[in-house]
């Protein structure tokens, strides 16, 4: 059938999902960052103004991270 | 609003296009269009050289138009092959001919003066597919094209527009999961409800009876095509592992989002559907209740025009979770008109 079982994929994707029983909405990054917030115009931004920080990801072969690398993935600030 | 232009549009269905001249105005642009005696469409500007008179309403001999004012003649391609009264044919006696492709019942065109690739014209193939029965229709809009995106983005107001034909609670109750795209230029929304009221609009055509789980799944292809994939099943009945989702219903809602004028919209939909596909009463239903959705559409968004245009500039609107998908969507829409070549990148 043509009705998708899932979520779409890709290589550069951004997601929003709006969390079940909240007013809460988590925005996820292609580089996987992540970050919630209660105003999706707010959330759209951090999501379209963060590609500066994936360029200097990419400039970095991920076999080659750190540590601290990994965490800075998953830390950028709210 | 502004346009994005050097994209393909939906002109018309497959079916409008024939041996009488119909006439399309997009973005802004008037067109007439036609098929020509070896069957392909012909999409050409819709105003004699000469003196403006809308070759629309004018007549076809064999492949060419001629002028209904003063007998200018022009072939499939827009080059003029005749002039009243005179041997020479200025030069510069043609009118613009536009790119046409015709694909899954709909007619595209290419408005710009970039290089069309129509490759990139995103597909319903389910209107032309024999597994499907369609029914359809085109509503005229008295609304900026934006505001019929705002509307297909955000499935929660069919609870209380639609409301006894396809608006039930759940609707609006149900978190929706925004995707986009970046490389393809599609936006995604997702609202899966598990266990919800079956409306009128499903409950009548498929006979479900009792509560349902209820899946609406949208692709957005800005700025013109709008795909929403609806399944619909008994109540806690979900696609299989592997092998056909033959427990469920399957309907393919269609919309081509064609701007008019900065002030109006062509409003293109489909209903496709994979059961009862031989029942004409099915299809005469679907096609009543989807008109009379259309044109509750219509109607408020018409009234919204209104609004908008009397209203002082920079007015503040709110945005809210369920508005997540239409966001979104404005942002490419804005992306491409600001990026002449963005169909490019798809």
């Amino acid at each position: 059938m043509t009705v998708p079982d899932g979520l779409p994929t890709g290589d550069r994707l951004y997601r929003i999902h709006w969390l079940p029983g909240t007013d809460t909405l988590r925005g996820t990054c292609h580089c996987g960052a992540e970050r919630t917030a209660d105003d999706p115009v707010e959330l759209w931004q951090w999501l379209l103004d963060h590609p500066r920080d994936h360029l200097a990801q990419r400039a970095v072969p991920a076999t080659r991270r750190t540590p601290a690398d990994a965490a800075r993935r998953t830390s950028v600030p709210a | 609003m502004p346009f994005a232009r050097n994209q393909w549009y939906v002109a018309a269905y497959s079916n409008e296009v024939g041996r009488e001249l119909l006439a399309r105005t997009i973005l802004g642009e008037p067109l007439v269009l036609y098929r020509a005696t070896a069957g392909t469409a012909v999409a050409l500007a819709d105003r004699c050289v000469h003196r403006r008179f809308p070759l629309s309403q004018s007549r076809l001999d064999g492949d060419t138009i001629v002028c209904g004012y003063h007998g200018f003649t022009y072939d499939e391609t827009g080059s003029c092959v005749f002039v009243p009264g005179q041997q020479r044919i200025p030069r510069t006696a043609r009118v613009a001919g536009y790119p046409v492709v015709e694909q899954d019942t709909l007619v595209w065109v290419w408005i710009g003066d970039a290089e069309p690739d129509p490759g990139t014209i995103p597909r319903a193939p389910w209107l032309d597919d024999p597994g499907y029965t369609v029914v359809r229709g085109m509503a005229p809009l008295n609304a900026r094209y934006g505001l019929l995106v705002d509307n297909l983005m955000d499935l929660s107001h069919e609870t209380y527009l639609h409301g006894g034909y396809i608006g039930t609670p759940e609707v609006a109750n149900t978190p929706i999961t925004t995707t986009v795209d970046e490389e393809k230029g599609v936006v995604h929304v997702s609202r899966h409800m598990d266990d919800a009221e079956c409306p009128p609009f499903y409950a009548r055509s498929t006979g479900i009876q009792g509560r349902i789980t209820r899946w609406q799944d949208i692709e957005y292809h800005p700025p013109c095509l709008y795909l929403l994939h609806s399944r619909i099943a008994p109540q806690g009945v979900y696609p299989p592992a592997e092998g056909p989702d033959s427990a469920a219903f399957h309907a393919e809602i269609v919309y081509a989002i064609t701007p008019s004028t900065e002030h109006t919209t062509y409003d293109f939909w489909a209903v496709a559907r994979d059961f009862a596909v031989d029942d004409e009463s099915v299809s005469e239903y679907l096609y009543q209740s989807n008109h009379t959705v259309v044109m509750q559409d219509v109607t408020a968004l018409n009234t919204l025009e209104q609004v908008i245009a009397a209203e002082p500039e920079r007015y503040q609107e709110l945005s809210i979770n369920i508005d997540t998908g239409g966001l979104a969507a404005r942002r490419l829409i804005e992306r491409m008109i600001g990026a002449p070549t963005v169909g490019a990148s798809r």
